[in-house]
């Protein structure tokens, strides 16, 4: 067995892992107070991407600054997206969000692929990340490395943020029930606004860490969204720490699929997906 | 389910209805007729298969609620087996035709058993994932011919009689697919089990306190959808003689989304409409290329937005208040 080629798959995979729990978190706090799934999620996390190499190329902003930037710029076009078009949505077919959602998926993915074509941009790694850790059994390169921790230190913050705080505590009640929240005078409308920024600026970071590992190009979000989807499936949108473990974890068998069996390797996913229907529909982590 | 539901209609008056769908229907009939007299024959005969493939997506959707994203796999296998039915095995156009078609009908148990175990916006995500696991099959089984597809497929003569090479002849045939096809929707909607089906979309809990068996009947019009889907997609192999990866990939899925919304979704002429309007709109803004995709997104947002009924939906709702 080639031990270095098979750790280095799950390299990989933890890599694809970290991007699949990102995305699938700011899916499931948006679900859970918009009642939308976010088909532009793909495409704001290759916005994402997008404005950390024009931080870089027009601002020279580099890539410390773009992680804190981004955010915010993405999520600001959110919560102008959230106020003009979704807020008149809730009333109607929750379907309707997704079919704004894809339609507006659309346009961003059409507008940057008629500027940029669909060839990649190059962004690199900064230079405090550049080089490898010999770890003996395999070579680890710091950025991947720095990827997965940071991550995976989002994630947690996030979980924190939702299950021990007391906005945290506002979000869940009005998750359950939005009217008898802002009875209590809280602003909902203003704090769904907010939520869908704040999933959007996670989207557009997940881009940002994505920017040096994969080429900035405007397609880099529609495949991943559609596995993210299926990671979403058999997670169940019930709770956070369950989108945190299925996003990582499936990312760990994809990789080790990738090394034991690779031409399943694109689909191994949709295959759990299709197991996980048959013996628990309501996901892993799901309520019914 | 809350609020407005997609394809959600007013009740109305029967006689009325009747002298609606037949007059609407002559107007369809006569200008697919004439077609051929106006537009190049070949492109008629694409439009009649994307109209097919709207028609059956809407019949999922307009009538048992359902919104699939991942149609073009059943379009897609229907058009890859009938291709390689008509090519490899060198059946006869109609045998390779109801290769495709059955293909689609297999695919669509399948996966059907599977998505119709969650509702709403989960069965959305689930059809379009099992179909992207299907366009990572075709991407790399052999048969299909990967990144290439199967080309130059031959047409042939229809039943041995009439050779389809004639571009006319072929657009009529693709017509009499497309009439056939129309019609067995027309009878599912209008039999008893179109109207349990409506039941089920209007409320399920209480077709199921009637004695319902929904999970049946949502399957039966998820496989029904399927077939025809691929009915239109193996038509359209012949039409226009290949099967490629761009059939079964997901923004094909998407685009019959488009012109099913467009259209007037649960009308029963929308989705022909919507694919009228969506093809002739990729044909003329062909060399502007990522233009089309835009459009189609702006289509998307302005439809839910603001014109949620779509063109027929818009036209019928009219037809109403002026009668009142």
């Amino acid at each position: 067995m080639n031990t270095q080629a098979l750790f280095g798959q799950l390299l990989i995979g933890l890599i694809n892992g970290s991007f699949y729990a990102l995305l699938s978190l700011g899916l499931a706090v948006i679900f859970g107070l918009l009642n939308i799934i976010n088909f532009t999620h793909g495409a704001q996390y290759m916005v994402g991407a997008f404005v950390a190499y024009f931080l870089l190329n027009k601002a020279g902003l580099g890539y410390w600054w773009a992680l804190l930037i981004t955010p915010f710029i993405v999520g600001a076009v959110g919560v102008v997206i959230e106020r003009l078009m979704l807020s008149r949505l809730y009333k109607l077919d929750h379907l309707y969000g997704l079919l704004l959602t894809f339609g507006l998926a659309l346009i961003f993915e059409g507008a940057f692929h008629h500027q940029f074509g669909s060839a990649g941009l190059p962004y690199s790694i900064p230079e405090s990340l550049q080089g490898v850790q010999n770890l003996g059994f395999m070579y680890l390169p710091n950025y991947r490395a720095w990827v997965i921790v940071a991550s995976l230190a989002i994630c947690i913050t996030t979980w924190f943020v939702i299950e021990r705080t007391k906005l945290g505590a506002y979000l869940r009640a009005a998750t359950e029930n939005p009217t008898l929240v802002q009875a209590f005078g809280v602003n909902v409308p203003r704090m769904i606004t907010l939520t869908y920024g704040a999933g959007v600026g996670l989207a557009a970071l997940a881009g940002v860490f994505a920017a040096p590992i994969y080429q900035v190009s405007p397609q880099m979000g529609s495949s991943l969204i559609i596995v993210v989807f299926a990671v979403v499936v058999i997670g169940g949108m019930g709770s956070i720490m369950g989108s945190i473990v299925t996003g990582f974890g499936l990312g760990v068998i994809e990789g080790l699929t990738k090394y034991f069996y690779p031409q399943a390797s694109s689909t191994v996913i949709f295959v759990i997906m299709a197991i996980v229907l048959m013996i628990r529909p309501q996901g892993l982590f799901g309520q019914r | 389910m809350t609020g407005q539901q997609i394809g959600d209609h007013q009740a109305h008056d029967p006689s009325w209805e009747r002298r609606y769908e037949r007059g609407a229907f002559a107007v369809l009939f006569l200008a697919f007729v004439l077609m051929p007299a106006f537009i190049y024959p070949r492109f008629g005969s694409q439009l009649l298969c994307f109209a097919m493939f709207a028609c059956a997506f809407n019949l999922l959707i307009g009538f048992g609620g359902l919104l699939s994203f991942g149609h073009a796999m059943f379009f897609g296998m229907g058009s890859y087996l009938c291709a390689h039915a008509a090519k490899v095995w060198g059946l006869p156009v109609e045998l390779a035709i109801v290769t495709g078609a059955a293909t689609s009908l297999a695919l669509g148990v399948l996966t059907g058993m599977l998505a119709i175990r969650r509702q709403g916006i989960y069965f959305a995500m689930i059809t379009l994932a099992l179909a992207q696991m299907l366009y990572f099959f075709c991407l790399q089984a052999p048969f299909t011919g990967g990144e290439d597809g199967i080309q130059s497929v031959k047409r042939g003569r229809l039943l041995g009689l009439v050779d389809l090479n004639n571009e006319v002849a072929m657009y009529y045939f693709a017509f009499a697919v497309f009439l056939a096809a129309f019609g067995l929707i027309h009878r599912i909607i209008h039999s008893p089990f179109g109207q349990v089906l409506k039941a089920i979309r209007e409320n399920e809990p209480r077709a199921i306190s009637l004695g319902y068996d929904t999970e049946r009947y949502k399957l039966a019009a998820f496989v029904l959808s399927a077939t025809l889907a691929g009915l239109a997609g193996a038509t359209k192999a012949i039409v226009a003689q290949n099967a490629s990866l761009t059939d079964v990939h997901w923004s094909m899925s998407g685009e019959v989304v488009l012109m099913t919304l467009l259209g007037g979704m649960g009308t029963v002429f929308g989705p022909v409409v919507g694919a009228l309007v969506i093809i002739s709109m990729q044909f003329y803004l062909a060399e502007l290329g990522s233009w089309v995709t835009i459009t189609q997104g702006i289509i998307f947002v302005v439809c839910v937005l603001a014109f949620r009924r779509g063109i027929v939906g818009e036209i019928e709702a009219w037809l109403r208040g002026r009668r009142k």
